[in-house]
């Protein structure tokens, strides 16, 4: 295992990351990911820990359905997002949670707004990543958005957070 | 086709509102778009729909034990669905029978009492008034007549575990409301030997379009493959299905249920936990969802067994509950909240006690299509945004066809439009008595 990344290093990943989904960048996005890693969004206010197994989420992606969803965002027959939406992504309060061998433990805050159709959609919340250190580059081997709304105001996770 | 006041006036005694054109020589059905943007015409429909039919409240697994209690909105009212001490359900309005604050403000929990925060009355879970002033405060009627109890809905009364409530004092019984429709809860409900639980929370979002247009949707066999192209293509990559099943699919009835409720039945090319298994999700899976199979075949005959495990259905029942037995089963209900905006409402519905892998493979499943994350109900919220749109234009395109079959008469296929004319005629004699009265 090579040094521990540092919170500097971490954030950089991070923006990055959000920099390619506001710029609809979604196969590199998903080149980030380790195979194997699961995307989650839980329902609006659910705990930290839920789990997909046992709650209804929004989204539940394993490896295969996350790498179909991005498939499907470059269709023009994804009709939600189609054209596709501007989007800008604030990340912030990151904190490094603790490690696991290679694996970072790092959560931060998120603002996402979204247009389309002349409304203005917010979505809000903290994400929980598990990062994979152990290679050259950075991965994401888990990532679960956690809405710290009460009700799903946008009305639809269309876009990924 | 000028039939349209402007004013929309209230139409005349024993007339339909005039917003829904039927034509059986021509093969013609239209529905007037601006039922779907005016003021006045929630306004009927608030007295002659919401205030008279039979609506969805929830289900007996979401108060399982005693003191349970939660709090939705229905019909354009607060309520609270809750479980007393001795087991009794109740449907109470949530105010606070002195000035009205709202009583019970956590959407879930478990209590002995519920007590108003602003002056502390307080009740027993029963309804009944629970406070005792020193004399001198009150009258004893005030604590014997009933006047300080919360006010319940005027009728409260469940199907197979489906709580409904009325606001109609003497309205049907919901039985015979519910009519055609039980055959088809009952499919649902029977799927599990000891009952059906809602699963893990739920999913509650807002669309910017008229409720109606959720009616339609969730029973529309015909949008299937032009909107959700995408979703067949995932389920073609991940190994469900070869190009080329999809168009045999889906060839299936429609079935008009009575009092404006529809259901449409069909083969489908998705998985269904419940018992039918799909190579996406792996052979190590294969044997417990083929004994899920087996176990419904012994329990309900070859025939009924067999059309449990293998056929989807999509069900409306008037005016505002969806229960669709599809790649899993959801439940969606959903309230008008201006001509232009509704609140949603949906769950997972799951067979009490089945096993984990099971359990697991319904949520994750039920994903991959439905909810606000899925791969296609997203689409669909655009669609019916976009119609809400299009319907800016309604002085100069004022009407939607809902005529696809109706050369077929009885014999209306999945991808016709007869389950949502079931529900618009419905509708129309529903919402005429609303202007009426």
């Amino acid at each position: 295992m090579s040094a521990a990344p540092t919170r500097a290093a971490l954030e950089d990943f991070l923006y990055a990351e959000a920099a390619l989904l506001d710029d609809w960048r979604l196969e590199e996005w998903f080149a980030l990911f380790t195979p194997g890693a699961v995307y989650e969004v839980p329902t609006a206010g659910a705990p930290d820990d839920d789990d997909p197994t046992r709650s209804l989420f929004y989204i539940a992606d394993d490896y295969v359905r996350l790498r179909e969803r991005v498939i499907r965002l470059g269709k023009k027959e994804a009709h939600a997002e189609f054209p596709h939406s501007r989007t800008r992504r604030m990340i912030s309060n990151v904190r490094i949670l603790g490690t696991d061998g290679d694996i970072v433990r790092v959560a931060c805050n998120l603002v996402c707004y979204r247009a389309k159709n002349g409304k203005v959609d917010t979505y809000f919340g903290h994400c929980l990543y598990a990062i994979d250190a152990s290679g050259p580059d950075l991965r994401i081997a888990a990532k679960r958005v956690l809405l710290d709304m009460d009700l799903l105001y946008p009305g639809k996770v269309s876009i990924i957070l | 086709m000028t039939l349209l006041d402007p004013a929309l006036r209230p139409p005349l005694a024993g007339a339909r509102t005039g917003l829904v054109m039927e034509d059986q020589e021509r093969f013609l059905f239209r529905v007037a778009r601006k039922a779907f943007t005016e003021d006045g015409v929630l306004e009927w429909e608030r007295r002659g729909i919401f205030d008279r039919c039979w609506l969805y409240l929830g289900h007996t697994s979401e108060i399982v034990e005693n003191g349970d209690f939660l709090t939705r909105s229905v019909g354009g009212r607060e309520m609270v669905f809750n479980r007393d001490r001795g087991g009794a359900v109740h449907a109470f309005l949530n105010t606070c029978p002195h000035r009205g604050a709202t009583l019970v403000r956590e959407p879930r929990g478990n209590s002995i009492s519920f007590q108003c925060f602003y002056h502390g009355w307080a009740f027993n879970v029963n309804g009944r008034f629970a406070s005792r002033y020193a004399e001198g405060n009150y009258g004893e009627d005030h604590y014997s007549g009933g006047c300080a109890d919360l006010t319940p809905a005027p009728r409260l009364e469940h199907y197979r575990g489906f709580y409904f409530i009325n606001f109609d004092r003497n309205a049907e019984s919901l039985s015979d409301y519910l009519g055609g429709a039980k055959e088809y809860i009952d499919i649902v409900a029977d799927h599990g030997e000891d009952g059906m639980e809602i699963v893990g929370g739920d999913q509650s979002y807002f669309i910017n379009a008229n409720w109606k247009l959720l009616a339609e949707n969730s029973v529309d066999g015909f949008h299937g493959l032009p909107t959700h192209s995408t979703y067949f293509d995932y389920l073609q990559a991940v190994g469900d299905i070869k190009l080329g099943d999809v168009g045999n699919t889906f060839r299936g009835g429609a079935v008009d249920l009575g009092n404006g409720h529809a259901v449409i039945e069909y083969p489908s090319p998705w998985g269904r936990p419940v018992a039918r298994w799909t190579p996406a999700w792996g052979e190590d899976k294969r044997e417990l969802i083929e004994a899920g199979r087996a176990r419904l075949i012994q329990a309900h005959g070859q025939e009924r067994g067999t059309r449990m495990a293998e056929l989807s259905r999509n069900m409306i029942i008037f005016p505002n509950l969806v229960i669709n037995d599809i790649m899993a089963v959801t439940v969606r209900t959903f309230q008008p909240l201006a001509p232009d905006r509704m609140a949603v409402s949906a769950w997972a519905l799951g067979v009490k006690g089945e096993d984990e892998r099971v359990r697991a493979l319904r949520l994750f499943n039920f994903l991959e299509f439905l909810g606000p994350g899925g791969l296609a109900t997203p689409d669909d919220v655009e669609a019916l945004e976009s119609c809400q749109r299009g319907y800016r234009n309604l002085r100069e395109a004022p009407w939607n066809d809902i005529s696809k079959g109706m050369p077929r008469g009885a014999n209306a296929r999945t991808d016709d439009e007869e389950q949502m004319r079931c529900f618009w005629r419905e509708w129309d004699r529903r919402v005429a008595e609303g202007a009426k009265a």
